[in-house]
Formats: C-alpha cells, structure tokens, sequence
C-alpha cells in the first residue's frame, strides 16, 4: 500500500491488477490464447482439404497447376514483408520512435491492402473461367472428378483468410490512429504488440495456405 | 439361453435375441449392465449411510485428515480399467465379427429414400418395397445405399443397425434363427415421417424360401421397382435391366461385352477374374470390386489401363447398380480361366459432361 | 464483518448494509456493469429462463409421446419441438450455466482477487449470449427448424426449413464461450492472491480451468462447423454434398469433434461444484485433492480424442471404432476415480445434512449409472443395437440433468447465501430435492428400457408395444417438473423474505467465504493473504488426526 505513495500510478493499471507488469502478462496470455482459437478455427478447413485432396488427388494436383501461382507468389512476399514492418514497427515504439513506428504500420497496412486487391484480381479471374465452388462449377480446364471441391475448398479458406486480413488491417488502422495520437511510449506499448501478433498469425496461416494450394 | 439369461432379458425389456449376433451381444450386455447396476447402487447406498454414521453429533465437531495409500490409488484405477477394457476387448471382437460378413452370405440390395425402404435381389431376383424376405439360418448380406439423405437401417430383434448413407455402400450382415416378422426402424433422423420409416423381415425357413425365391422370379409375382420417381418403369429381369443401364450409361463406350479390348477392361468373363492393378496387387472381381469401381474409380486401375473412367457417385440407384452387376456376372463364356485383361487401345476421351 | 474465516463462528448474523447488489442503482448501472458478480447473476436470471423455456418443450414432447399416434401436435412440430427442446438445453443452458453463473459470481472471491482479468469482455460474452440465443431462438421458432440439434448434413443443407439463424445464434454463442474460458484462464493464471499456490486452489477453481480450456480450443471447430453448413445451404458449395463429391461423414467428423468435448465443459464444472460442497458439508478436507485436480485436467485432455464414439455405425472404418471407443474407456477411469474420493471424503466427516446433501447423494448414484451406461454404449459391438435409440437418451439424461443440473442445484442452493446474504427454507428444499430425485429416476430409467426394447430417439409416432414406458416416462417428467416449480417458488420467496444468513452460514472454509454475504463491490474490504489449504478443516494448533486409507 506504502509504494503507492512513493511512485505516481500508472495510468493504464487496471483497479484488480496488482502491478503493471502482471497485468501486460495477463494481456499477452490472453492475446495467446485467442490466437490459439483462430489456429483452431481454420484447422477444421486444413481437415477438410487433407480428405478430399485424398479422394481426390488427381483433380487437386490438377487444379493447383491452374491457379494463378504469381498471385500466390506475390502475395506470399507481400504478406511476409508485412509482418517484417510490423515487427519492426513494435520495436520502433518500444524506442519511443513514435514517427518510424507510424511509417512502418502504414507500410504494413498498404501491404495487406495490397494483399487484398492481388486477391480480387485472382477471384475475378476465377469467375471468368468458371472456376467457382459446387454447384457453379464449369471449368473447362480441368474435368477431374472432384475439380469443384478443390475450388470449394480454395474459395473457403482463402476467403475465411481474406476476412481476418481484413480485420488484421482494421486494428493495425486502429492502432495507428493511437500511435499518430501518442498514446505508446517505450513505458505503454502493449496494444502495438497485441496488434502485431494478430497481425503474425494471418501471415502464417498464408504461410500454410500456400503451398498447399498452390505449390503441391 | 437359460433361464436367468431369459429372465434379465425381461427385466431389460430386450426383445428376444433372433440372429446369431444378438446372443453375444446379450451376454455381453447382462454382464456389463449388472456390474453397473451394483456399482451405482452401492455408491448411492455407501453415500447414504455415510451421512447417517457420520453426521455431525456434536457442534465443533472436529475430523480427522484422511488421505489415500498408494495401494488404495492403484485399486481405484485399476478395478474400473480392468473392467472397461475387459468390456472394450469382448465388445470389440464381437464387434469385428459383425463386420466381417461370411463369405457364403446372400446379397441382397437395399436402398433407402424418404421414407421407405427398398429391396432388390442379386440374379433374376425380385424388387420389394418395405419387406424383404430371407430365408432362416443362412448368412444375408445387405449392401445399402441412401437416395437422399442419412438413414439408418435397425432391426432391434437381431440387434443389428447401420447407418445408409447416400454416395456410398454401406453394407451389413446378419443370420436369422428364427421363422418370423421382425420390424426394421429408420433410426437417423430423416425428416417428417422419419418415425414412420418401417420396414419388415419375413424370415422364412430354407426350403419354404427357396420355393419362394423360384416363384418370384418365374415372373408370377415379378414386381418391378416402380417407385414414382425412378423413371419408367422396366419390365424384364434384372440382367435385361442391367443392360439397358449399361447402354444409357454409357459404359458400353469404353467396356467391350465380346471381349474385344478397348479403354475399359471388357466385361467378358470379368466378374470372378483375379486381376493385376497398377499397384502391383490383385484383386478379385467381385460384387464389393465392381460396385466401388463405379463410385470410385481412380481408386483401384488395372494394370495396363489409363485412370479416365468418370464416378458415377450420385448417379446411379443402387438397383441401377445391382442390376450393372449382375449384368456383369452373366457374361460368361464356357471356359473361364484366369487370363489377366489384354493391353488397352487409347482413344481421346472428350470431358466429361457438365452434371 | 468476516475477517479469515475461522472455523467456527459464533457471531449473529448480519446483512452488510452496502453490497454489489444495492451499491450503484438503476437498470443502467446493471446492464453497463463490470462487475462480475453481477454479471453473474444477470447470466443466472437468462439462464434460468432458457431452462424454462427448455423444460417446456421436454414436457410438450413427454405429452405428445403418451400416445403412439398423434397427441397434441403433428409431425413437424414435434420434429422442431425437439430441436428446441436440444438446441435451447446445450447451447442456452448447459454449456453458460455453471460457468457463467457461478464461475464468474465465484471464481475472483475464490481467488483473493477483485474481478475477473478483463472485466469488459467479461460483459462482453453476456452480450453475445443474449444476441445469439435471441437469434437461435427466434430462428427455430419462426423458421421452423427441424434438423435437431446434430443438424446432420445432408439433411440440413436440402431440408427447404430456415437454418441460418439458428446457426448464426450458435457461432455467436460459441464467442461467448470461447471470451469467458479465456477471461477464467487468464484470471487463474494471474489473479490469484499472494500465498495461493496451484495447490491450493479449491477444486471448484480446478474445474473451471480445465473447462476453460476446452471452451478456448473446442469451440471454434463448433464455430467453422455451423459457417460450413450455413454456406453450403446457401451457396451449394458442395462440401457434404454426395452429389458434388462431398462427403457427409465429415460433417459428423467436425460436429462431433467439438460436440464430444462439450459434454465435458458441462461435466466438469459440476463435479467442481460437487467437491467443493460435499468439503464444505462434511467439514473435512477433500480426500485425494491431487487426484481430483489431475483428473480434470486428464477428462479434458482425453475427451478430445473419443468423439468417434458417437459414429460407430456411421459407415467408418472398425479400426476407427475400436481406436475411439478404448480411448473413451479411459476417460471413464477420471470419472471412477473422482466418485471413489467423494464418497470417500464423506467417510470419518462431521455431516451436515441439509438439502444439498440429498441433491449430491442423488449426484452419486446418477454419475455412476449414468457413467457407466456411458462405458457400456461405447462397447462397440453393444452400441450397433443402442445407438439413436431411446438408451442413449437415458444415458446423456442421466449425466447432463441427473449429474450436472443436480449440480447446478447443489451451487443454487449452497452459494445462495454468498449471493444473496439470505437462506432459503430448508424444508421446502428436501421436499423439493426428494421429487427431483425420485421424479429423475421415474422419467429416465424407462427409457433406458425403451431403448433395450428398440424405440428410436426423435420419434413422433411408436409402435404401440412402446407405449407403457412411455406413459410412465411422462408421468415421471410431471414429477420433476413439479420438483423444480417448487423450487422457483421458495427461491424467489427466499430473496426477499428469507431469514439473514450471515456471512457464512455453512462455516465453509472455502475463500469465497472469506468476505461479507452478499460480498461488497470490490469483493474483499482487506488485502486477501493466503496462509492455509482451500479444504482446510483443522483449528490451528489443533492435534490433528491422520488416517490413510
């Protein structure tokens, strides 16, 4: 009780949290945890993919020869670049180098915008062909018994990932406007952290889809 | 059975066991149900007495610390273990066996639709809708597949069940013991009238079906499958059936009937041959070969021959496919011996159509 | 004002004149609280409406089943009957009670602590229980769902009858559950108060924790189960479609990947309950702690890898059988040996008997039964005549109402007093435990025998030789329904007009007890130091008698 009096509180300690330090970890394991759930969540479409590339493993390999590898490329490199800046970005605040750390998340959320638009120029692709999910299958291409599942299962995961892309670069957004408004400093930088592990975990789920689909 | 064997049977409220399957399953339940009984009751008792012998007597009441031995840890881990995998063993081999149908069993086809159930018989049999006639102390295998959704096809007195799901054959066994009806239930939710999905089991003895079998196929009760939806009715056996599916189909584009050779291996003397797939192994051509090369034929490729022919998951009934099958089987020259599948002649198949 | 607890306290009792309950006023203070506790009870009153709304249907289907032709109702609105009836228990019931009731009322008092770790999210999984049920119940009702609550594909994705909403509200609901086993885990892991080691946590914190984790890892399969069926009834996509190479099994695969899990986020805070009262009630410490502790970590660890006990005749392979139903006898050893050390924790006490005592020897009995009939449906070859029958509902019945909602009842009526700072009638209650018990056994164990017999779940109309058992099943479930009305009745009474309980009427030495009853806002007037175990029944300084057995 006595050491309160000897330091100012801090202003981001939490009424049932003892010290600061306790309550960063709590966030950090929470934060863990979460994304321990999003791994689950798309561990499900990864199940998915196992069994019908198995009964299926003519069309899967056929299909994969036809999709769109430079997009897949690029937005490989693109998304690996992102999580880069945005680490380093973190470590820029942790300095205190508010103005760096700005530049690097801007850099980053042009990067998942840039995922984005890569992605639509591939979906738009895949409507003209005809290359589209179940009942809207007519891909000439490839007759493969099994060819719509594999787009069914293309479309489902790369769309679920599209979506926490989406939410990604909506907190880094938000977490930007309280870089620009000077919130962080190298003694409060927790939330810059949490973003960029959220941010981590939609890279490395790319990091898994893209071999599978497009590479084997 | 004996007498206490019948007598747990009535308190169980178990119809009376009438396949071969259901006695193990019986005995076994009597024994694991027992056990349980007993355990339950003395831990409600124990529990019971305790707060009698120990209840509080005086206020303040202090008690002692009680903690576990070793030994008491181990005996209360190893009694139930001992007595769940006991169960887990017996009630898997038992359960083993009832996947492992005999090799002399009678086919018989079963598909399931909302809500009823249809049965064909393999050769010139006949076509029933909702009771299917078997004969008593001889083995029937039922190979089952669904037009629409999951069902599950239940017989409580042969305390048989599997589920029947549509895209694929799921296939069952059984043996009845005795002469009777015995309900079938649909036992997976299936829609409305799901809790109306009978069926029956005629289980007549041996000769008294065999008589039966001769006069349904003489024609004098050749009831065809003419279940509304199925398409036009067919009038004829079901070998002529199987090859007018063969034609429609298109199977005859690829399979030759005169054993000329051609994309597919020809039908000619197939069924019974022992051929060589790509893998290096062999297989016999036998009903389970030829209707899984019909939904899944990249699965199994002969030697010698390319992986173009197309599923027809979804596409045929299973009377349609039970008929291709017993088509197959009828083309038989005089000598029969096992000549593997000459090489084939490749022509360019076009894609398959938009479905 | 209660300092440590002691052992015995002789002081009158005394209603704190400043709580949680009277310390901000006005809806508004209620519906933007953080405080846990009355996020707590706010969850009790929801969930207790949803297991109002649940019990009515199980009493219009009971109804409907008196005859083996049509009764009250025709044959859809049976089939969505019983949707609701399961969807409205598991998903509005079951699976928020305990934890969201009494984990969160609880789980800080029982930590030294003054609230969860993130108390707006705390707020946040109320909010999203009352939007997705809200919208599942809305959904079934207006839409006419009548998949069940497996919504088994294909059925589900050709059935013309409205799904998605009911599939919305689940996926929300699945976020409320995931947000609050994340808050506990957290909370747990750093929250609790100086001296207050791992092994000293009462049993009931033990629980709580291995739901949590199942909450956190099994409810997003859930999650991307119900988004998979909803868009494939939407858009065709194909994935359990036969017609489009799909495979219908593999719904079942994901289904039950998380649906056998959950059985376990509904066990496992029950048996949390059950220890900590019957340590409580028998003033003694718990017989074989560590034990206890371990194996609810070791049912959530295992219970991950036997969903495929509820698919033995599903058309997979025997090896997948057998694989799956060994590994589902192991997971019955945890429950076996938890019941050997409650009865054992029972033995050489100092019992109480009070109503709680009647509800956890009727726990006893029904975990038991109920366990065991669970080994015995996962012996395979028995399970090919017992599955979707009638024994499997008794089964699930047995451990859902007979182990978890007498648990349920058990933390009512034993926490009633920390929350509300008042007793109930302790009369009124063994009269209403007696029914429940009694009414339980006549409801289910006919339909254990119903099953024998062969009567299939979901069934509108039956052959007629089902028909006495059902009768009797029916008039068992009147029993029970009376049962729980009377309870109702003296509670409410109790909240206004019971006698003052005082802080801790029970002279639990759980830490819970450790401040007012009802507590104050912040939970603890003192800084909490831990110096003693949770079940610690011995007086300081006392000669202490060991016994091992």
């Amino acid at each position: 009780m006595s050491s309160s009096e000897t330091h100012a509180p801090n202003p981001h300690l939490a009424h049932h949290f003892e010290t600061i330090e306790k309550q960063d970890y709590a966030v950090r394991l929470g934060m863990w945890l979460f994304l321990g759930t999003e791994v689950l969540l798309f561990a499900g479409l990864f199940l998915g993919y196992s069994v019908y590339r198995h009964f299926y493993h003519e069309a899967f390999h056929e299909a994969s020869r036809h999709l769109d590898l430079w997009a897949g490329a690029t937005n490989t490199v693109v998304l690996i670049t992102s999580s880069l800046t945005v680490a380093l970005a973190y470590h820029a605040i942790k300095k205190g180098q508010t103005k760096r750390c700005a530049g690097l998340l801007i850099f980053t959320i042009l990067c998942a915008f840039a995922f984005l638009v890569i992605k639509g120029i591939e979906y738009h692709h895949k409507f003209q062909e005809g290359a589209l999910p179940g009942q809207w299958y007519h891909y000439a291409e490839v007759t493969a018994p099994g060819a719509n599942l594999y787009y069914t299962v293309y479309f489902l995961a790369t769309g679920l990932h599209a979506f926490h892309v989406i939410v990604g670069m909506s907190i880094l957004i938000w977490i930007l406007s309280r870089v620009l408004r000077g919130h962080f400093s190298p003694t409060y930088y927790v939330p810059v952290e949490l973003g960029g592990l959220y941010w981590h975990l939609v890279d490395l789920v790319w990091i898994f889809l893209f071999p599978l689909l497009y590479l084997i | 059975m004996t007498a206490l064997d019948d007598l747990m049977r009535r308190l169980l409220f178990l119809p009376e066991a009438r396949s071969t399957f259901a006695v193990p399953v019986d005995r076994l339940h009597f024994f694991v149900i027992t056990v349980t009984m007993i355990a339950s009751t003395i831990t409600g008792l124990m529990a019971f007495f305790f707060f009698f012998k120990y209840r509080e007597r005086r206020p303040k009441q202090s008690t002692p610390v009680v903690v576990p031995s070793m030994r008491f840890e181990f005996v209360v881990i190893g009694v139930p273990l001992f007595f769940f995998l006991l169960w887990f063993v017996q009630g898997f081999k038992d359960y083993v066996w009832y996947t492992t149908p005999p090799k002399n069993a009678t086919d018989v086809y079963v598909m399931a639709k909302k809500w009823m159930w249809k049965f064909s018989y393999g050769g010139d049999g006949p076509n029933a809708i909702g009771t299917l006639h078997v004969p008593a102390n001889r083995p029937v295998r039922l190979l089952m597949t669904s037009r629409d959704v999951i069902h599950s096809f239940f017989v409580p007195d042969f305390r048989i069940k599997q589920d029947v799901l549509p895209g694929r054959y799921t296939e069952t066994w059984f043996e009845a013991t005795k002469p009777g009806r015995y309900q079938i239930l649909c036992s997976q939710y299936c829609g409305t009238w799901h809790s109306q999905m009978w069926g029956e089991i005629v289980v007549m003895p041996g000769p008294e079906y065999d008589q039966w079998i001769i006069e349904q196929r003489r024609g004098l009760a050749a009831r065809v499958d003419t279940g509304g939806d199925d398409g036009p009715s067919f009038h004829g056996s079901i070998v002529e059936y199987g090859k007018k599916i063969a034609m429609d189909q298109g199977c005859v584009k690829c399979h030759s009937l005169d054993g000329e050779p051609h994309i597919g291996p020809t039908w000619l003397d197939l069924y019974g041959k022992q051929e060589t797939l790509e893998n290096g192994e062999t297989v016999t051509v036998d009903e389970a070969y030829l209707t899984d090369s019909m939904i899944d034929p990249r699965g199994k490729i002969v030697k010698g021959f390319k992986a173009v022919m197309p599923t027809y998951k979804g596409r045929l009934a299973a009377p349609e496919a039970a008929a291709l099958v017993e088509f197959i089987k009828s083309l038989r020259t005089q000598n029969l011996d096992t000549v593997p599948s000459k090489e084939a002649i490749y022509e360019p198949v076009k894609p398959a159509p938009r479905r | 004002m209660s300092q440590s607890n002691q052992l015995h306290d002789d002081s009158p009792p005394v209603y704190p004149a400043v709580n949680y309950l009277n310390a901000d006023r006005g809806v508004w203070s209620w519906l933007t609280t953080i405080d846990h506790k009355r996020i707590g009870i706010m969850y009790l009153v929801s969930v207790m409406i949803a297991f109002l709304l649940g019990g009515i249907f199980a009493m219009a289907l009971r109804v409907e089943l008196l005859t083996p032709g049509p009764t009250i109702m025709g044959a859809n609105t049976y089939n969505r009957m019983f949707t609701l009836h399961g969807v409205v228990m598991i998903f509005l019931f079951m699976i928020p009670a305990i934890p969201g009731v009494f984990g969160n009322f609880l789980l800080p008092l029982m930590l030294g602590a003054k609230d969860v770790a993130f108390p707006k999210l705390n707020l946040l999984s109320l909010y999203l229980y009352w939007t997705g049920a809200t919208i599942a119940l809305c959904g079934m009702i207006m839409g006419g769902t009548d998949t069940g609550w497996t919504f088994y594909a294909p059925y589900s994705t050709s059935t013309p009858m409205t799904l998605f909403p009911v599939l919305l509200g689940i996926f929300i609901l699945g976020f409320s559950s995931i947000v609050t086993g994340l808050n506990f885990i957290v909370t747990i892991h750093t929250l609790r108060a100086p001296g207050m080691g791992w092994m000293r946590l009462q049993l009931f914190v033990w629980a709580i924790y291995a739901t949590s984790i199942i909450q956190v890892l099994a409810t997003p399969v859930i999650g991307l189960t119900v988004l998979l069926v909803g868009i494939e009834k939407v858009g065709g996509f194909g994935l359990f479609d036969p017609t489009r190479g799909g495979d219908p099994v593999l719904f079942q695969h994901m289904f039950w990947f998380y649906s056998h899990p959950a059985v376990y986020i509904m066990v496992l805070p029950a048996m949390g309950v059950v220890s900590d009262a019957i340590a409580a009630f028998a003033r003694k410490n718990v017989f074989g702690y560590k034990m206890i502790a371990y194996s609810s970590l070791g049912i959530a660890f295992v219970g991950f890898f036997a969903w495929g006990h509820h698919m033995f005749v599903s058309g997979q392979s025997s090896f997948n059988d057998g694989a799956f139903a060994v590994i589902s006898m192991l997971v019955g050893v945890f429950t076996a040996i938890k019941v050997f050390n409650w009865v054992a924790t029972l033995y050489r006490g100092a019992i109480a008997v009070k109503t709680p005592l009647i509800y956890i020897c009727g726990f006893l009995f029904f975990i038991v039964f109920g366990g065991m009939t669970g080994i015995a449906v996962a012996t395979v070859s028995l399970d090919v005549h017992w599955h979707d029958t009638y024994f499997v509902i008794a089964h699930f019945h047995f451990i859902m109402v007979g182990a978890v909602i007498m648990a349920f009842l058990i933390a009512l009526h034993y926490w009633f007093p920390k929350m509300f700072g008042r007793m109930y009638h302790e009369g009124w209650g063994m009269v209403a435990a007696s029914l429940i018990v009694l009414g339980f056994n006549a409801t289910f164990i006919p339909q254990f025998l119903l099953g024998n017999a062969g009567m299939p779940r979901r069934y509108y109309m039956y052959p007629e030789r089902y028909q006495a058992l059902n009768v009797a099943s029916t008039a068992g479930a009147s029993l029970l329904a009376f049962g729980f009305i009377i309870i109702l009745i003296y509670l409410i009474y109790a909240l206004v007009r019971g006698k003052v309980a005082g802080d801790n009427p029970w002279n639990s030495r759980g830490y819970e007890w450790m401040t007012t009853s009802p507590p104050p806002k912040h939970n603890f007037d003192h800084p909490v130091i831990i110096d003693r175990d949770s079940h610690d029944y011995q007086e300081p300084g006392e000669e202490v008698e060991h016994v091992v057995i």
